[in-house]
């Protein structure tokens, strides 16, 4: 008795789970439904069974170039994601070894940063664009969406050293090993998983990212993000079009993530000595 | 005339409104546009440009429209330069003009200004300057299905009032059937179901403001456009209306479910297209009603038009290249690649004159009346403090009728009387243009 109840329960759950599942990809399997219709179709209601016509991509590729910002996208995320680790690791290095009373106070404020609607300073940031020559370049960008990001990186980073025990860290030091010695050979390699849970998630937040990258770029750094929205029509039909560009251009970032989900869940749940 | 002999007449007109450009060396223009038909075939026609112009080279960043505006808005109030060409509506040319962001174009006579129709030339003009060329325009009218009118035993008469309309979808209706009779923007936004309703109140006596810029929701006016708007919309029009703005309603009017749609006069060629459309064949058009008794058919008139802002650095090449791309020309090098249907309408009177052009497009002449009959210095039979047809133009519109299109669309959706929406929009409204200064 006990074993079919254990088993209905079982059940329910992964009936649950799948449902759970199904829900939250819905969205993007109606997209990728939607990309295989012709524009009538895609317009003319809810319907899950496509007629399965590739127009919509072939008319996409016709008329954009994606490779361009294909190309910026991944030079704009794995860029800005390398940036901040660079300035994340020793910062969270020092937050979690080399604590002071104010250092939850720091760690809050780089997190409020976060708080702030970002057309809250877009003409700030867009002036000292202007003003820098930084206008329409991946360099700006990849710096901006470093500096964007840079609070989550140091938090999730922060919270992964902070679990290693600092003892590791003192026997490398008696062992004679330098600062740089101690970040680079005993640090990292012990937060690997969490590091790379950091990146995979880094990426995909700069990947995603639409605001900065439309407001701050014309054609030479333009992301994906603006190839997707190059394709709305006030004037004519276009969701199928629109659902194609941007099957295109979240498929690497999905590829990317189903690669890597061991990685990404071992990171985000487990910490960094278990 | 032969395919070959328009392309080289096409060809000879380009050569001379391009004559300038050929002599300049290495410039880049950069072109903000939108995703309409007409700009995509534009960015594919680029390279007859550039072949008579080897010294420019031409970037396009297309972009979906509310993310345009807010882009190029950005780069213009901020002298940004990012932009050498910059795609703008009626609404903005004006507006902008008046703040000295646009350079004023002036063209040699090969490429015929005189040419351009006054009523879309006019709402382009500040103090006689021309600061944007059209590129394609429209008014609005009554698109309708012939066959469904016939069946029903109405007529709508080629320039009909509310009353008609009213009789004619109610004839139409047949719900069971999913045919509805009349499909009107729903959609809540200030060009979307508030170009609709201010056009509308247009045809009703209505007004924006009176002389001292006091919101005017309170009138008798709005009250009869709004009433009967709902009125329609909810016996004859589809469900779920208030989501409905242009692209819903085309798609509904090509799968043969309106029996009358009124809006852009754009949407006639989509309409009676048989390779997207059921009821190609059975499309009549009539001018946008009136009241009876009111002599204003709306005055809605739109143009996407072609701009240099004064922060470009290559103001010469963008010239060339808006004088070629609106230029009589470029109408011909269209119809010569793909028919006269693609040419983009609205801006040039010789393209209605044009036997080729009224035989493929028999929605010509209706076009042009509507164009014509537009009045965007004066859009209401009352005294206005404003121009603008379908919209009023100030900068604060924008928010503003946004805020009024979604009380009118709540009222649409059932969710407020008639009453409380007006109220709403008053309230608003006024608020609003207290805090930006105009009522003291």
């Amino acid at each position: 008795m006990a074993r079919a109840v254990t088993r209905n329960a079982r059940i329910g759950w992964t009936i649950a789970a799948w449902a759970v599942a199904l829900l939250i990809f819905f969205p993007i399997l109606y997209t990728i439904i939607t990309s295989l219709k012709s524009e009538q179709e895609a317009i003319a209601g809810f319907d899950l069974i496509p007629s399965f016509t590739l127009e919509s991509y072939q008319t996409v590729q016709s008329q954009n170039n994606y490779w361009r910002p294909f190309m910026n996208s991944v030079i704009l995320s794995v860029g800005s994601t390398l940036l901040a680790l660079v300035v994340a690791i020793p910062a969270a290095w020092a937050m979690a070894f080399s604590p002071t009373k104010r250092t939850k106070d720091i760690l809050m404020w780089m997190l409020s940063t976060k708080m702030m609607p970002a057309v809250a300073v877009l003409v700030p940031i867009y002036l000292i664009f202007l003003r820098t020559g930084l206008m329409d370049t991946r360099i700006g960008l990849t710096i901006l969406l470093m500096l964007i990001n840079l609070p989550i990186v140091v938090w999730m980073l922060y919270t992964y050293f902070r679990e290693i025990p600092g003892e590791i860290l003192e026997a490398a030091r008696m062992d004679g090993a330098s600062l740089r010695d101690e970040i680079l050979y005993v640090l990292t390699p012990m937060a690997i998983p969490g590091i790379a849970s950091t990146l995979l998630l880094n990426i995909i937040l700069a990947w995603n990212e639409a605001f900065w990258t439309i407001q701050l770029t014309t054609t030479k750094a333009a992301p994906l993000s603006a190839f997707i929205a190059s394709f709305s029509s006030p004037q004519g039909l276009f969701w199928a079009k629109l659902s194609a560009a941007s099957v295109m251009a979240i498929a690497p970032i999905l590829v990317l993530g189903w690669f890597s989900q061991k990685q990404l869940v071992r990171g985000l749940t487990f910490g960094a000595v278990k | 005339m032969n395919t070959t002999l328009r392309a080289l007449l096409g060809a000879t007109a380009l050569c001379a409104t391009a004559g300038i450009g050929a002599a300049q060396d290495n410039v880049t223009l950069t072109i903000a546009t939108v995703n309409n038909g007409d700009m995509i075939r534009m960015q594919g026609l680029t390279g007859e440009f550039t072949a008579a112009n080897p010294g420019i080279t031409v970037e396009w960043v297309t972009l979906e429209e509310n993310i345009l505006r807010q882009n190029v808005t950005t780069d213009i109030a901020n002298q940004g330069g990012q932009y050498d060409i910059m795609t703008i509506g009626t609404y903005e040319v004006p507006i902008w003009a008046k703040q000295n962001w646009l350079v004023p174009l002036e063209f040699d006579d090969a490429y015929a200004v005189d040419d351009l129709i006054p009523a879309v030339r006019d709402a382009l003009s500040v103090d006689g300057k021309l600061y944007a060329a059209p590129f394609y325009a429209e008014s609005a009218m009554v698109m309708y299905r012939t066959d469904l009118a016939q069946a029903a035993g109405v007529t709508i008469p080629e320039s009909p009032t509310w009353t008609d309309i009213m009789t004619a979808a109610k004839a139409m209706t047949d719900k069971s059937a999913e045919q509805y009779g009349i499909c009107l923007r729903g959609k809540p936004g200030w060009g979307e179901n508030m170009a609709f309703l201010t056009a509308m109140s247009n045809s009703y006596g209505a007004r924006w403001f009176d002389a001292d810029w006091k919101p005017q929701f309170d009138s008798a006016e709005w009250k009869a456009t709004l009433t009967d708007y709902l009125t329609m919309m909810n016996e004859y029009g589809p469900p779920g209306a208030s989501s409905n703005g242009f692209n819903e309603n085309l798609a509904l009017f090509q799968q043969g479910r309106c029996g009358i749609w009124i809006d852009a006069t754009v949407a006639a060629s989509f309409v009676t297209d048989p390779k997207n459309s059921t009821v190609a064949d059975k499309v009549g058009f009539a001018q946008f009603p009136n009241k009876d008794g009111v002599d204003n058919h709306g005055n809605w008139l739109w143009a996407w038009n072609l701009a240099i802002p004064t922060s470009s650095d290559a103001q010469n090449a963008a010239k060339t290249f808006i004088a070629w791309a609106t230029s009589k020309g470029y109408t011909e090098l269209v119809a010569s690649k793909e028919g006269w249907r693609a040419a983009p309408p609205g801006t040039r009177t010789s393209l209605y004159e044009n036997a080729d052009y009224q035989k493929e497009a028999p929605f010509a002449a209706m076009t042009l009346t509507a164009i014509n009959s537009a009045n965007t210095q004066k859009a209401s039979v009352q005294d206005i403090p404003y121009t603008g047809g379908q919209f009023v133009a100030i900068p604060e519109f924008q928010g503003i009728g946004t805020a009024v299109g979604q009380q009118f669309s709540a009222a649409l959706a059932g969710q407020m009387s008639a009453d409380d929406a007006l109220a709403g929009a008053q309230s608003t409204t006024l608020r609003e243009m207290t805090r930006a200064g105009y009522i003291k």
